[in-house]
Order: C-alpha cells, then structure tokens, then sequence
C-alpha cells in the first residue's frame, strides 16, 4: 500500500520537477551574467519591504518616469493592502492621506468639462500613472529608436525577474567600448544597451534619510518594481498557506476513507 | 458491460420522474456501475480530467466577465483581472495553470491507455473518441494561448496559422480567411476568442459520448482479462468514488503548489510583453504540452513535411487499434513490447526537451560538434513513428506473451491484480 | 462479495462514521471556500471602487452658479444658492409637500457644525424615472413655477431646495452621502 503511494508520489514529483526543469532550461538560454540577490519577497513565506518599496518609489518618481510609464498602476494601488504606502487606518486609498498627496505630484490629461479641450490636472488616487510618451513611435524618437519599457510589469517580463532589473542598473561598465549611442551593460543579453546609466550615487535624496548608494537606489527600486508587477504576492502565498494546509489534511482524510471503505476488500 | 438498470424507485416523486425521464435511474444506475475491482491509481485520471474540464469551464467563464478580446485592450484587460477584479489574482492563474494540469492528465490518461491496451476491441470508438477530444484540447489551448495578446501569443498564433498557408492550393486562402487578414490581427483575435469559448462545450459533448462509451463496453483493467463474474467487479460507489476523490485531492495539492507559488514557471516571460508585430522574440515557443509536436515539425527541413509529420503524429494516435496487432491487452503481459513502450515514453520526453531549444544548438555534447537538438529530434521522431507503424504491428505477431490470468478474481487472489 | 461492510449497532456512530463525517464536513468547508472567490469576484473591482467617490472643491462654484460632477454614472448638482434662492426656499408650507423636508435638512454641516445652504448638493436625477433635470432659475423652462429644476420627460419640477412641487416624481431629489472633509472642500461616496 505504502508502495503504490509512495510510487504515485514519486512520479508525480519526479514529472513536476521535468516539467520545471524543462521550464528553466528553455529559460536558461539567453542569459547575460547577473548578481544573485536574496531578495526578501522571494520563497513560499517571502514578503516586500515596505521601506524599500517607498524609497524605489521615489527613485521611480524622479529618475525614471520621465522615460518609462507604469502603463497598469494606478496612484490607488500605492495606498492598498500590500502596498508601499497601505495605512490600516485608511484602507480606502481615497482616504489615505498620504495617497492623495502623492498624487497631487503628478500631472495628469483630462478633458474640460465644460470645452471638451485637453487639459492637465493634478492626479487623484482613481488615476492611473501618466504615460511620459503619448505612444511608442515618440517614445521612440525620444531615446534613439528604442522603446524604454513598461516597467509595470518588467520583473515579470524578463528572465531573471529582479535579478535582472537589479543587474541592469549595475552593471553597466563605462570602461569597456560600445558603439555609439549604446553602453556595455555586462546584464543585458547583448551587453550593449540604449539606456545611458541612469543611476549615480547620490541621484536621489530619500525622504527617510537613507544614503542613496547606487547599489541602494537599485535595490528599492527593483523592489518596488517587483511589487508592481506582482502586488497580489503576500495575499497569494498566504492564502496558498492555508489551501496547502486545507488540502493536505483533505487528503488524509480522503485517504482514511478510501481504507475504510476498501477495508477487507480483495483488491 | 451495460447490464440491467438496479434502480428501484421508492417514492411517488421518483416514480413520477423516472416514468418521464429517467434521469436519477440514470444517476443511480452511474453510482452502481460494476467496475473491475482491481483498477489501481493510474485509472484515477478519468475522473480528474473531467474536475479539470469543469473547472476550466467555470474559471474561464468567469474570466470572460471580464476580458475584452480587442488587440488594443486584452493584455490590459488580464492586468485589470490581476489586479483589480476581486479573487483575480486567484482566477487568472487557476485557468493558467489549470490547462497545464489538464494536459499533463491527459498525458498521463493516454499512456495508461497505450500500457493497458485500453484501445482495443471493443473499445476502438472509445479510443478515437478520446483522440477527438484530444485534439479539441489542443485547439481550445491554443487559441486560449492567443487571448492574452503578449509576444508570445501573438508569434505563436503566426507560426500556427502559417502552417495553413503551407498547403498546397488552398493554402493561402484558407490561412486568409482563418486570420481575417493578410496577418494575425484585431479580427483574428475577436474569432479566437469566440471559439476558445466554444470549444469546451464541443469538449463537454465529446466526454458525455467518451463516458457513455466506456459505460456501455466496460472498463478495462490492468491485466486485460474482462470481468467474467459479479465476482470480478466492485460498485463505482462508494469504492471508486472515494479512491477517485483521494486522487483528485493529491492532484488539487500540485495544482495548488503551482498556482500559489509558481504561477507563471510553466509559462514563457515573453508573454508579459504586449504583442509587438514589428519585433519577433528571439525563440518563439509553444507551451510545454505542444513541445513535442513542436519538435517533430523542425526535425525536418521542409516545411510542408514537417507539417505532415506533426499532423501524422496524431493522426496515427487515431488508427492504432489497427496498427497493435496483439491479442494481449496489458502490456504487463507482453514483457519485450514493455521495453518498447517505456523507450517511447522515454523518446516523448526527449521531444519536448527537443522542442524546448533551438534545433541548431548542440544537445549532447559528443563527437566533432556534438549532436544538435535536429539530430536528437529527428532520431526520437524516428522511434515514434516506429513505435506505432512498425514496432507494434510486428510484436504483436512474432512475440511469446507471458499467461494471462483465467480472470480478475484469481489474478487478485494470486496477488497478480 | 461485490460490497462487504461490517455492520456494527446502527444506533451508535462508529468509528466509520466519524471518518466519513469529518470527510464530508471538510469536503463542505472547502466547497464554500471555493465558491466564495467564484461568487464574490462579480463584485465591484478596485478602479471601480476608486473611482467611487469624488472630491468637490465648493470654491470653484460661484453664487448664483451650477456645476455638474460625475458620481458613480450619475450627475452630482452643486448650486451656489442666491439669498433670493434660500428665501423662496423657506416660505414654502411644508405642509403642502408630496415629499414633507425642511430645507435645512437638506444639508450636511460643516466642520465648524454649522450648515451653509448657499451650498446645495443633490444627486441630479429625476426620482420619477431617471432623467437629468434642466436647472437654472426661471430661466430653463418658461413655465418653471417654482424657481428650481424641470425635468423634460414627464414634466416634474422641483423648487430652489430641489424638492417635488408638480408632475409625477415622488421624492425630492435625493441628497448623496457626503462629509466635508475641509471648510470649501466635500468628499461625496
């Protein structure tokens, strides 16, 4: 009985692994060289840091969004549970105080009501991120043909994730040639990106005081970054806590009838 | 195996139902069914691939409450589910990783069927029925696989419908009026989302005539012996029912392992690109489960022929039960054809590992340049097309099978069940 | 020998039992934690809700003037009321309304406690079947007796505090819920 249980098991197990496996090879193939970060969101009780999350919100703020759009974030999203900005006291992001102030930072398109003309506002939490370029074609123009990317969903976008985000924004090496209107970045598959380094030291003073280091300004961001492609993470991995709990015990239960049922039955 | 009804209604209300539609004669007549007592957990996946039919179902229409089909808006729309829609997050993966399952019961479900001999007379309708469904699967996956509208649906929608394209006369158009267009577009997608949701129910149908089948022939067994006696056989309640429920339990545990905490390892990171019909990702890739197919059409230089060698991989799923010339069912008892089978299983997996990269990197690496995954492909291609149009016609002729049990009570009581 | 089960006392619960009594209620808990996700996510999503409630900023609104702000699908009016306005208001017999309310209780007060009813917030929709009101004193209708809003579908008209004089709605225009959350600034849903 413990055989053929234990044998199930052992299939099952060894298929799911191939298939993971299988997974990772077709992902191992392109890859440029990337620092291995324990990031603290990582594995099955893995949450964002919160701190981290604000000041990589401000790094976005002020160094990338006059190129890259958060194309699926919207201000309220700061203030939910989960996020950077969430105030249980407030969990209505239009109530959050420091939501709407956020906000306010950032102008946003909009049509008189009363002309119909485009106008610009300042945002409200229902707002969604401006787009720094109306489309693709200017934001093209504006950075030597290339597209800057939606980074609202860049960690998920790419192999390595926030390895990979966290790689670009450091390994750029001026030292080393690249052709004109490209930097050799030793993450990007390639290693020879449009992008001129965004980050320096110093590029940005955070509002908590910590030292803005390049490999810190990185890091939030990145952070941030993985939040925003992914801010369901901490509800999903706890409510899977408790399914795999719940199922677990489901099957021995199961289990327990199935022998109970079978029971002095030759099969 | 289709014996007499044992229904006996008790009360007036049944006896009023059953003389103008036999439905709960139907119900009971279901739970009763004598089935052999000695299916052991391989035969559990019938029952989990209709949890993975429904489950499909519901998630997906739920889903389409709130996915607009339209180029512009799909991918923003499955950001909107993930995001905002309430338990969103939860759904959109459960369909995701749902297909996935689906799949790999399949797999599973079909190699018990080839092991057992389950194909055989008379249950060859049976078995084409299932190949039927199969290939509605495939279809339905694949067309779900465009909706999202990221790179990789779009360039694997062109890939596929290029394949129409590559028949001869009709082929250009046919692929015109399959894309709506000189290329996968806005009309294609709004048509790919109308038969994703259609095809389900054509699915729906096809397991109702699969059960019926199976229902009407009885089910096979792991030794290959029909049940002979009442003795033979168990009542599908409470026996199967239960062990049915602890498989699907278990299987609910990987589901659940993947949709909490891998959502997107089975899927390609290209797909959380908006499709771009200017930029073609570096390798264009199917999901895992087409992986196979995938490498059989690219073991080959010609396009055509590599169409045809795809296709015909499935289509000889369809004639196999006059392809094994065996009298034997189980393979338990055809000790040399096991052998053959379990490499065919073995050269399955190769092939997905195959259509995994690219045909031109080096697979293993011996000799000068090493073996190229073309190479490695077309050997496996080779074996599995051998497997059904030489191997097991021949085998079934020349090999000395092992005694087959008298029945299923003494094989049990041998301990041989 | 197709079913064998050992029957112990059938008045006392065995050991059997509670094996399949447990399964079953853990086979119900699960059920109703799957349904709950697939019923509950027909609820309103996230940017549904966001854009649920509206900030007014009072000193944008002039005296004597309208503004019309979107709420949940439907027109808020914000009318600056004249003196003359709030006067026509309060020599009205209450005793004459279809739908009896003092102006006063038309109002939310302010921080401060005190109510302005320069200030008039209601929800422009006929409570008669749903068409938009025209407004402006005197001067939408030609017939508009009552100094308020007429509405072109079936012919009610509302007076200076927004309530039913004429036609067939039977409620006054409904006030929304809404708090200042400044001295000039209110917060509606």
């Amino acid at each position: 009985m413990l055989n053929k249980f234990g044998k199930k098991i052992a299939i099952v197990t060894g298929l799911s692994m191939a298939l993971l496996a299988g997974a990772g090879m077709v992902q191992a193939s392109e890859k440029g060289s990337l620092p291995r970060i324990k990031w603290g969101f990582q594995g099955p009780f893995g949450t964002y840091d919160r701190a981290a999350m604000q000041r990589g919100y401000q790094v976005y703020k002020e160094v990338c969004s006059s190129c890259h759009g958060v194309d699926h974030l919207a201000f309220y999203h700061l203030g939910e549970k989960g996020g950077p900005f969430y105030d249980p006291e407030h969990p209505n992001p239009n109530d959050n105080k420091v939501v709407k102030a956020l906000a306010k930072d950032w102008e946003v398109t909009d049509i008189d009501q009363d002309s119909g003309d485009e106008i610009t506002r300042p945002a409200i939490p229902a707002d969604k991120f401006p787009k720094p370029f109306p489309n693709a074609i200017a934001a093209a123009a504006s950075n030597g043909g290339a597209v800057p990317p939606d980074l609202s969903v860049i960690v998920s976008a790419r192999e390595g994730g926030a390895d990979y985000v966290h790689g670009i924004l450091t390994e750029y090496d001026l030292e080393k040639e690249a052709p004109e209107g490209t930097y050799f970045n030793a993450a990007f598959p390639g290693n020879k990106i449009k992008m001129p380094p965004p980050l320096a030291d110093g590029a940005v003073e955070y509002m908590d005081g910590t030292e803005a280091t390049l490999e810190q300004m990185s890091r939030d961001v990145t952070e941030f970054l993985a939040w925003a492609a992914d801010p369901k993470m901490e509800v999903r991995k706890k409510t899977g806590f408790a399914t795999m709990i719940f199922l677990f015990i489901f099957s021995l239960l199961l289990f327990m009838t199935y022998k109970q049922v079978w029971k002095g039955v030759e099969h | 195996m289709s014996g007499h009804s044992t229904y006996e209604p008790k009360y007036a209300a049944e006896r009023w139902i059953d003389k103008r539609l036999p439905i709960i004669r139907f119900g009971v007549d279901f739970m009763h069914f004598p089935s052999p007592r000695n299916l052991n957990y391989w035969y559990a996946f019938g029952a989990i691939l209709s949890l993975c039919l429904i489950a499909q179902i519901i998630t997906g229409v739920i889903l389409a409450m709130h996915y607009t089909p339209h180029v512009d808006l799909a991918f923003d729309s499955i950001q909107r589910i993930k995001r905002d829609v309430p338990f969103g997050w939860l759904l959109q993966p459960m369909h995701a990783v749902g297909a996935s399952m689906f799949f790999f019961a399949v797999y599973v479900h079909m190699f018990r069927g080839l092991f057992y001999g389950s194909y055989k007379a008379p249950r060859e309708l049976l078995w084409i029925i299932g190949c039927l469904i199969y290939l509605a699967m495939m279809a339905t996956a694949f067309l779900g696989y465009t909706l999202p509208w990221g790179q990789m649906s779009f360039w694997g929608a062109t890939v596929i419908t290029g394949f129409f394209g590559a028949i001869p006369i009709v082929g250009e158009s046919l692929q015109y009026w399959l894309l709506g267009g000189y290329s996968v577009g806005a009309p294609t997608l709004n048509r790919f989302f109308s038969l994703h949701y259609l095809l389900p129910f054509v699915i729906f149908a096809l397991v109702f005539l699969h059960v019926w089948a199976v229902h009407h022939v009885g089910q096979n067994n792991p030794i290959g012996v029909e049940p002979k006696s009442e003795e033979d056989t168990l009542s599908f309640h409470p026996y199967y029912t239960m062990k049915d429920a602890f498989a699907i339990a278990v299987f609910l545990l990987i589901f659940a392992l993947f949709v909490f905490y891998l959502p997107d390892a089975l899927g390609h990171s290209d797909n959380y690109i908006k499709a771009n019909p200017m930029v073609t990702p570096e390798h264009i890739v199917p999901e895992w489960y087409f992986l196979p197919f995938y490498a059989i059409l690219r073991a080959v230089p010609s396009k055509l022929l590599g169409i045809i060698l795809m296709f015909g991989a499935i289509v000889v799923l369809f004639i196999l039960p006059w392809l094994d010339t065996a009298r034997v069912k189980s393979m338990r008892f055809r000790p040399v054809t096991k052998w053959f089978f379990i490499i065919f299983v073995i050269a399955c997996f190769v092939l997905g590992w195959c259509g995994a990269h690219a045909p031109s990197d080096i697979a293993i690496p011996i000799g000068e340049n090493g073996m190229t995954f073309k190479t490695v492909s077309r050997i496996a291609t080779l074996y599995y097309f051998g497997f059904f149009l030489l191997i097991l016609p021949i085998m079934g002729w020349i090999e000395k099978t092992k005694p087959v049990p008298e029945s299923i009570t003494k094989a049990v009581l041998a301990g041989e069940a | 020998m197709s079913d064998e089960v050992i029957h112990d006392g059938e008045d006392e619960p065995t050991r059997r039992d509670f094996i399949y009594i447990a399964t079953a209620a853990t086979a119900a808990v699960g059920a109703g934690a799957l349904a709950w996700p697939l019923i509950n996510q027909m609820s309103a999503a996230a940017d549904t809700l966001a854009a649920s409630s509206v900030e007014i900023d009072l000193s944008k609104v002039e005296r004597g003037q309208q503004i019309k702000v979107l709420w949940r699908g439907k027109p808020i009016f914000v009318r600056n009321r004249t003196d003359k306005e709030i006067e026509m208001a309060d020599q009205v017999d209450i005793s004459e309304l279809r739908d009896p309310q003092k102006d006063e209780e038309r109002f939310v007060p302010m921080p401060n406690g005190k109510i302005n009813r320069h200030m008039l917030v209601m929800i422009g929709v006929c409570t008669h079947f749903g068409c938009i009101p025209i407004g402006e004193q005197g001067k939408a209708h030609p017939t508009s007796h009552y100094g308020g809003w007429y509405c072109p579908c079936h012919g009610s008209e509302y007076d200076t505090s927004g309530r039913i004089r004429l036609g067939p709605a039977p409620r006054n225009l409904d006030i929304p819920p809404y708090k200042y959350i400044s001295d000039s600034i209110i917060k509606v849903g």
